[in-house]
């Protein structure tokens, strides 16, 4: 019985928990951290079965109340959903249970309101994923955007600045995509995604729709960081407390990439999309610079989650490169670089948290060789997620390029393909910086650390083992990742 | 096939005895004499011509992680694996002699290097050899840096610029290739055939492939993070970047030339011509300024990057005999360059002497030491009976045999550069008057001495009878035949 009713539940659970935490909170405070890992935990079982279950079935639609659409409210549970949706709840579980001792030495006090906000943050998140509705998507998205604003708005000094910056440019692009579903909705007149992916090809070439696709991408470009619409993620990723940019930067940007999969490749499809201009070129070239971009940048920064933050930049340059390449291997690269980032980036951002949490600091420039003692698991996560980024086999990163790779190959784009590679070695300069520090005695210090005395001072257990279990996932993942792309084989959107 | 494993399986006994260096050290030895008893099992079969496949998992759809062990494979993986077992005794030798820090390290990334080697030996595709070519580029690198000193550092980075970007043209070339002929698999006389490919994308796929597989191979221009990379440990230059990484590097150029496109391709395409003459020009300009290196170990870099080409120039010369000569060349360089390798190493461990103007009158207080540098640095010069000579006269032969001079007259300028520049070193060794300080030391440890011995030795007896003990001479012609004709 359970099944039928699990697209509902994977998203609902988290509103339920986000009521129970305050309510639990009031009387013990302590009790907020088990209470929301719990909750991202048994929405994670969820999705996992519910993966399982539906992998070879015909997508799910699910009509809350039993109302038909247009009336009722729908979920789409198919193929790529049920992947966003596993990923996304897993990563969340992880992370929640590794936030725990930072959360409470950054900010004691607001432990209540911010599991409170993760609940809804995570209930934004499903929804987007989830529905099958255009408008329901924006209410989704907004819920997802005012918790993230409230989130960042919890961290350092120059948090809440960052924060408002991002609100005002996070709702303009909510309204640009809001703009684009009126749009579509003047002409169809439906809002339902199923429908109106039916509907589209009578309006093949119609300037309206044309002017709503590209209203829609810009909108969702901002909420994913694409170039030129990244500003306002370096600051939120920095100044937020550390477990919260542990929870955002690997989940937050791809539920947008998502939206824009969805947008492009299903209700769109590539043909209608290029017919007059030639939009897909255009998000891909604005890809490939902003992978560039912000791989240089990520070289210039000097604080490591600052840096990690312009990484995420070039990064999801990477997966928007893969669709707007909208071909089988740039897909598959895409989908990939979805789960294989959302793994590295939340196992790097525990890494700084564990050491802000140690050192009270993660400036790269402070870093010395007592680290590797000090913190040899940590590093040693570090270590295995910096090499994957870089794209080295057996690990996942470097499955993520070899499919994009491919992609550029097919479609013939020898200037994608130079871009992925030169940011490869991009990333290896600026994550090898950090290696060379940790792992060699610097020689040009005037005195030196003796190695004798350094004995291990690693974070607790439940900030280690999420951390290791995502640097052991990457070997894993690139081992199996035919298994996954098997999967991802069977969600091809139509015409591709 | 578990020969690729058996190394790797040695690295967290290593780490876990980090605190006891016998017990680790006796990983180490274990695992490079099983690694060469397992190698040499698969010798009968490929003496037959017979290929064992064995696949691990699927790493992308339709292109498994496939080992194979052809012909060869197995002839590369026996040169290695027989040689890290001199090394390991050596290393233990020179650590200790040295008194190095973090000696756990650096047996630890041995190991993983030598599995690495050992899987691009035995890569049945492309996507397993680039994997198991960037696993070895970054096992090398806590290798090159491991004095952690300004530049250790910066030969580091140097060595990561070159070689890692070396690795992303070989992920384009391999995703290329992929795309125009739907396979990855080695196959003897190519995976081209038939096809109808223009020019100019052939000729992409080939700069692709070269700038790949000739940084490792040191082909000039872009051989210079091989000199600088000598602040490594000696061993390691020895083992590393005169025999493992750098012999990755002309397997694999010998693996494009003769399994990927096929020589017939080579030729129609008029690759192989832009192949000789890179080749060439490095073996005649590596000569010359191996000249101008004062630091023994140096010289032997450039000496090595003469000689890599040396195997380049044999596969490039698109003839069978050439062919041969080449990957004979491939064994008799490893025998003659890790001795010369291990002697530099041996002289300074013992006198901490690198450069070649403070090497006055040495040959006395070591005497061994310098009997085997006298050895192989006549083998490289190409004189008989040593085995410099056989797959010299073989090249030779090969580019007659293609009707071509110039390589005769290369091979020719370059024996005589190679005695230019090792003939000093002899000298000076051996009739020069050394200083005071001398009389105070000996010989080297046995542990040093023992595998040098055995290396220059081996020079000896493989130039007077290529076939002994492995048959490599009749190993080689197999292989260039299978290439010609396209499988066995």
């Amino acid at each position: 019985m359970i099944e039928t009713h699990l697209p509902a539940l994977i998203a609902l659970n988290f509103l339920a928990f986000a009521v129970i935490i305050p309510l639990f909170g009031i009387w013990k405070s302590e009790l907020c951290q088990p209470l929301a890992t719990l909750g991202a935990g048994i929405s994670a079982g969820m999705s996992l079965y519910g993966f399982l279950y539906y992998l070879n079935d015909v997508p799910l639609r699910y009509f809350f109340g039993a109302w038909q659409p247009p009336v009722g409210i729908e979920f789409v549970y198919d193929g790529l959903s049920a992947f966003i949706i596993l990923v996304i709840n897993a990563i969340a579980f992880f992370v929640l249970i590794h936030s725990k001792p930072i959360a409470v030495r950054e900010f004691p006090n607001k432990l209540m309101a911010y599991y409170s906000v993760t609940m809804l943050l995570m209930l934004g998140f499903n929804g987007m994923v989830l529905t099958g509705d255009l408008f329901n998507l924006f209410v989704f998205l907004e819920i997802a955007s005012l918790s993230t604003y409230a989130l960042i708005a919890i961290g350092e000094k120059a948090a809440p600045f960052s924060a408002f910056r991002y609100l005002i440019i996070g709702t303009t692009g909510g309204t640009l995509y809001l703009l684009g579903v009126g749009f579509l909705y003047t002409i169809t007149g439906t809002l339902n995604i199923i429908d109106m992916t039916a509907m589209m090809p009578e309006f093949a070439g119609n300037s309206s729709v044309i002017t709503a696709v590209i209203l829609m991408v810009v909108g969702i470009g901002v909420k994913c960081a694409m170039f030129p619409m990244h500003g306002w993620l370096p600051d939120s990723y920095t100044f937020a407390a550390s477990s919260s940019s542990a929870l955002i930067a690997p989940i937050g940007t791809k539920v947008a990439v998502y939206v824009l999969i969805r947008v492009m490749l299903y209700l769109f499809g590539i043909e209608l999309l290029d017919l007059v201009i030639p939009i897909s070129y255009v998000v891909g070239l604005l890809a490939a610079i902003g992978i560039l971009y912000g791989s240089i940048m990520a070289i210039a920064q000097d604080e490591m989650k600052r840096m990690l933050a312009y990484s995420s930049i070039s990064q999801i340059g990477y997966i928007i490169m893969g669709i707007s390449l909208a071909n089988p291997y740039g897909f598959i690269g895409a989908l990939l670089h979805i789960l294989n980032h959302a793994v590295m980036k939340a196992c790097l951002f525990m890494v700084s948290a564990n050491l802000r949490m140690k050192e009270g600091h993660s400036d790269i420039s402070k870093f010395d060789h007592t680290y590797r003692k000090k913190y040899p698991w940590t590093m040693l996560s570090f270590s295995v997620a910096a090499i994957s980024m870089v794209g080295l086999p057996p690990l996942a990163g470097f499955f993520s390029k070899w499919y994009l790779a491919l992609g550029t190959i097919e479609a013939n784009n020898w200037l994608f393909l130079s871009v992925i590679l030169i940011s490869s070695l991009l990333n290896a300069v600026y994550f090898f910086r950090i290696l060379e520090k940790v792992y060699m005695k610097n020689p040009d210090a005037d005195e030196q650390v003796p190695d004798e005395g350094l004995v291990s001072d690693e974070v607790k257990p439940s900030m280690l083992y999420p951390m290791s279990i995502f640097a052991a996932g990457l070997f894993l993942i690139g081992i199996f990742n035919v298994a996954i792309v098997a999967v991802i084989m069977n969600m091809f959107p139509a015409g591709l | 096939m578990y020969a690729v494993l058996v190394s790797l399986l040695a690295v967290p006994l290593i780490l876990v005895s980090s605190g006891k260096p016998n017990l680790r050290e006796f990983w180490t030895v274990l695992a490079g004499v099983v690694k060469f008893g397992l190698v040499l099992t698969l010798l009968p079969g490929a003496l037959r011509g017979d290929s064992i496949e064995m696949t691990l998992v699927e790493i992308a759809p339709g292109v498994p992680l496939l080992l194979k062990a052809d012909p060869f494979g197995v002839f590369f993986a026996v040169i290695a694996s027989g040689l890290w077992i001199f090394t390991s005794f050596y290393s233990i030798g020179y650590m200790r002699g040295n008194k190095e820090e973090k000696q756990t390290r650096y047996f630890a990334s041995f190991a993983v290097c030598l599995s690495a080697t050992i899987g691009i030996a035995f890569s049945g595709n492309l996507l397993t050899f680039v994997i198991f070519y960037e696993m070895l580029t970054l096992a090398t690198y806590p290798l090159v840096i491991h004095k952690e000193n300004k530049e250790a550092i910066s030969a580091g980075r140097q060595y990561l610029a070159y070689t890692l970007t070396a690795g992303l043209l070989l992920i384009a070339a391999a995703g290329l290739v992929y795309y125009l002929t739907g396979t990855m698999d080695f196959t003897p006389g190519g995976v081209f055939g038939g096809l109808d490919i223009s020019t100019p994308m052939m000729l992409t796929v080939f700069l692709l492939f070269l700038g790949a597989v000739g940084v490792k191979a040191g082909i000039m221009p872009i051989h210079s993070w091989l000199p600088t990379a000598m602040a490594a440990p000696t061993p390691v230059s020895a083992l590393l970047h005169a025999v493992a990484v750098v012999k990755s590097g002309v397997f694999g150029v010998i693996r494009v030339v003769g399994y990927v496109f096929g020589t017939d391709v080579m030729g129609a395409y008029g690759l192989n011509e832009i192949l000789i003459v890179i080749a060439g020009t490095t073996i005649v300009l590596a000569s010359l300024l191996a000249f101008r290196q004062d630091n023994l170990k140096r010289r032997l870099a450039y000496s090595t990057v003469g000689h890599l080409s040396y195997i380049v120039l044999g596969a490039a010369l698109i003839t069978p005999l050439g062919m041969t000569g080449g990957i004979m060349h491939i064994a008799a360089h490893a025998t003659m360059k890790i001795t010369l390798f291990f002697c530099a190493g041996a002289i300074y461990v013992n006198l901490h002497k690198q450069n070649i103007s403070d090497l006055n009158g040495i040959a006395k207080v070591m005497p061994w030491t310098m009997a085997a540098f006298v050895i192989g640095s006549m083998g490289l010069a190409g004189i008989p009976p040593l085995n410099g000579f056989v797959s010299k006269w073989y090249l030779a032969m090969g580019s007659l045999e293609g009707d071509m001079i110039i390589p005769v007259l290369i091979l020719v300028i370059s024996g005589l550069l190679n005695v230019g520049y090792f003939f000093p070193i002899i000298w000076r060794a051996y009739f020069k008057q050394g200083g005071e300080e001398l009389e105070k030391y000996g010989e080297a440890s046995p542990f040093m001495v023992v595998p040098i011995m055995v290396t220059a030795t081996l020079s000896i007896l493989f130039g007077m009878f290529p076939n002994l003990f492995f048959n490599f001479f009749e190993l080689a012609a197999d292989i260039s035949y299978a290439i010609f004709n396209g499988g066995m």
